[in-house]
């Protein structure tokens, strides 16, 4: 497969990572060797076999519905590098 | 160089009993050591020292009363994947700058409640993402071997570089790991230590900065097997906090090595001898299955025949999951935040910015992987393949008790040599990442030397849930060929230069690139 800038920028823009021009085409380059690397799957015959959901064959068990945590604001504001009274601050995101 | 930093965990434990010593003073023989060390090796980011001699006075008080936990008063280093309350936890990334935990990991909880006592902050390849430590944040962690000779800086190996490094160099007794593909063994196959990675779901994986979460897995880096049952067993348990974590009993991993061998089946998966694979690494091979049946075991030979898969089919799993898990990370609750001109223009130069080259393509793959229509052709399809090896895994396990073969296909190379093609530098997983794929313990021990004088690693790979039995063969190995030799202390050679650095020793590892204050707590 053959990764073009279109597609470098198109999944930059899904990742919300900023790719810069020089960037763009040595990424073409390395995503397009190493796209080119897994289609060697493609030769594997995978026909009726179940995509692998879990490797220890465990069961989850769903725990009891009930408030384990909270109250505590402040811890979960205090890395953050904008916050007021409590809430994260970001860039206006609504005219 | 102190005796004390010599000692493996059994022995600390031993003279800590007998009271020989004290833990403050394995601590602070610690402390001189990395001081003098870490300079050229840059294994420790940060050293937590008035928490150390804290927790080492805390020890030595329950010590004396005789009641010591199973790490009672052992030092240990900590890789900065671990969150650990109150000390800063960066995974080796910028874009977690100055992040300061306020819970701690569970891991790293279950070493404090055996009574551990904590060094530092280890350095690694950023979100464990490399094999050589080389995409670390803060520069990269410099092996302690270097070839006969030669003094060129060598890979410790990735991601767990500075884990490896530390123990190897005699900076810790003992570290915690963690292993995607191969980040506990491969490092510990570099640097001539011990590295288990246990089955997937054996150690919770609650405050681990998650990379690939069906992958993910903590594991310790020692000196010695018996010092990887040690700690092995402190780390494990069922958690809560962890919905993949296994609630199966852990058993007694140190009892276990004095276990009877005889009539242990063992088997040599005829794939593993792949072409490019150095002639010392297959005549090491050769030597490990003497070796068992020396020891009474019965070699067989056994076949993986997806194999040759696994490599390519966890490059599309893996960058999947860390897509995933990464998207977290967008300047609004943690970490760096580069300000833009709206807020998805502040999560794209945040995300370009903190994010390193490796780290980028990775979630660049990951995020192709899993976007509209392409999810059937990559990331099912690889989850097919991965059912794949996992049976190959299955039926090989219906024949032998475990897999012996070499855990790198070469030994350690040097920095600067592999980084500038991604796909030569993922080729150093081959041999561990299957284990992954497939859940399994694996176990890497040092086995031997190159002709230059470097360790090199035979790997162990068991059943689920059975780290018994693959100590146990991993004890073979060592009883075999001994405990790995300490590597020289050329970093002590050159005291004055070492001297007119002094200044510099006991603050905590710079990044690479000038950015604002940062916060360097310990």
């Amino acid at each position: 497969m053959q990764v073009d800038e279109a597609l470098v920028r198109h999944i930059a823009r899904l990742a919300r990572m900023k790719i810069e021009g020089a960037q763009v085409a040595g990424l073409e380059q390395e995503l397009t060797a190493i796209f080119g690397w897994v289609e060697q799957l493609n030769d594997i015959d995978t026909a009726g076999v179940e995509p692998m959901t879990g490797v220890a064959g465990l069961k989850m068990r769903p725990r009891a519905d009930a408030v384990t945590d909270g109250d505590c604001a402040e811890t979960v504001v205090k890395n953050a590098p904008l916050s007021e009274d409590n809430f994260f601050v970001v860039p206006k995101v609504i005219e | 160089m102190s005796v004390l930093t010599q000692l493996t965990i059994a022995q600390a434990r031993d003279g800590l009993d007998k009271k020989d010593f004290t833990s403050a003073e394995l601590a602070s023989a610690h402390f001189d050591a990395i001081e003098a060390a870490n300079p050229s090796l840059n294994a420790y980011l940060l050293m937590t020292r008035e928490q150390a001699l804290s927790m080492a006075a805390a020890s030595d008080a329950r010590l004396a009363k005789g009641k010591g936990g199973a790490l009672e008063g052992i030092p240990l280093g900590i890789k900065d994947l671990f969150a650990t309350k109150g000390v800063r936890t960066t995974a080796c990334s910028h874009i977690l700058d100055g992040f300061i935990p306020a819970y701690e990991s569970t891991v790293t909880q279950n070493l404090w409640n055996a009574g551990a006592v904590m060094l530092g902050k280890l350095n690694m390849d950023e979100f464990a993402m490399g094999s050589s430590n080389e995409t670390s944040y803060y520069r990269p962690c410099v092996s302690p071997w270097r070839r006969e000779g030669d003094d060129a800086k060598l890979a410790p190996g990735g991601s767990s570089g500075g884990s490896a490094s530390a123990v190897a160099a005699r900076l810790a007794m003992g570290a915690t790991a963690s292993d995607t593909g191969g980040s506990i063994r491969q490092p510990a196959a570099f640097t001539g230590t011990v590295g288990i990675k246990p089955t997937y779901g054996r150690c919770s994986r609650y405050g681990m900065v998650a990379f690939a979460s069906s992958l993910d897995q903590a594991g310790p880096i020692t000196r010695t097997v018996r010092d990887a049952a040690i700690m092995l067993r402190e780390m494990c348990g069922h958690d809560a906090k962890d919905a993949t974590s296994a609630n199966i009993a852990v058993p007694d991993f140190e009892k276990a090595l004095g276990k009877k061998l005889k009539g242990l089946k063992v088997g040599i998966p005829k794939e593993y001898r792949v072409d490019g694979m150095s002639p010392e690494i297959d005549a090491l091979w050769e030597k490990g299955i003497a070796w068992f049946k020396a020891a009474g075991a019965t070699i067989s030979h056994v076949s993986l025949p997806h194999t040759h898969a696994a490599l390519p089919a966890y490059y599309i799993v893996a960058p999947a999951e860390a897509s995933s898990n990464l998207a977290r990370y967008d300047g609004v609750r943690y970490g760096l935040r580069v300000n833009g001109s709206d807020i998805v223009d502040m999560y794209e130069r945040t995300r370009a910015e903190g994010f390193g080259t490796e780290v980028r393509r990775r979630i660049l793959i990951g995020t192709y992987v899993l976007s509209a229509g392409y999810y059937d052709a990559y990331y099912l399809k690889a989850q097919k393949v991965r059912s794949l090896i996992k049976r190959d895994f299955d039926q090989a396990f219906e024949s032998v008790d475990v897999m012996l073969t070499p855990t790198t296909p070469t030994p350690a190379f040097a920095l600067g040599t592999k980084s500038a093609n991604p796909l030569e530098m993922y080729l150093n997983d081959i041999f561990t990442v299957t284990v992954n794929m497939a859940g399994l313990p694996g176990l890497s021990v040092p086995a031997g030397f190159s002709a230059d004088g470097l360790p090199l690693g035979l790997q162990i790979i068991g059943k689920p849930f059975d780290e018994e039995t693959v100590l146990r063969a991993g004890q073979v190995i060592e009883d075999a060929g001994g405990p790995c030799r300490a590597p020289q202390a050329w970093w002590t050679e050159t005291p004055k230069a070492a001297a007119a650095k002094a200044p510099a020793k006991t603050k905590a590892a710079k990044p690479a690139k000038s950015s604002k204050k940062r916060v360097d707590d310990g």
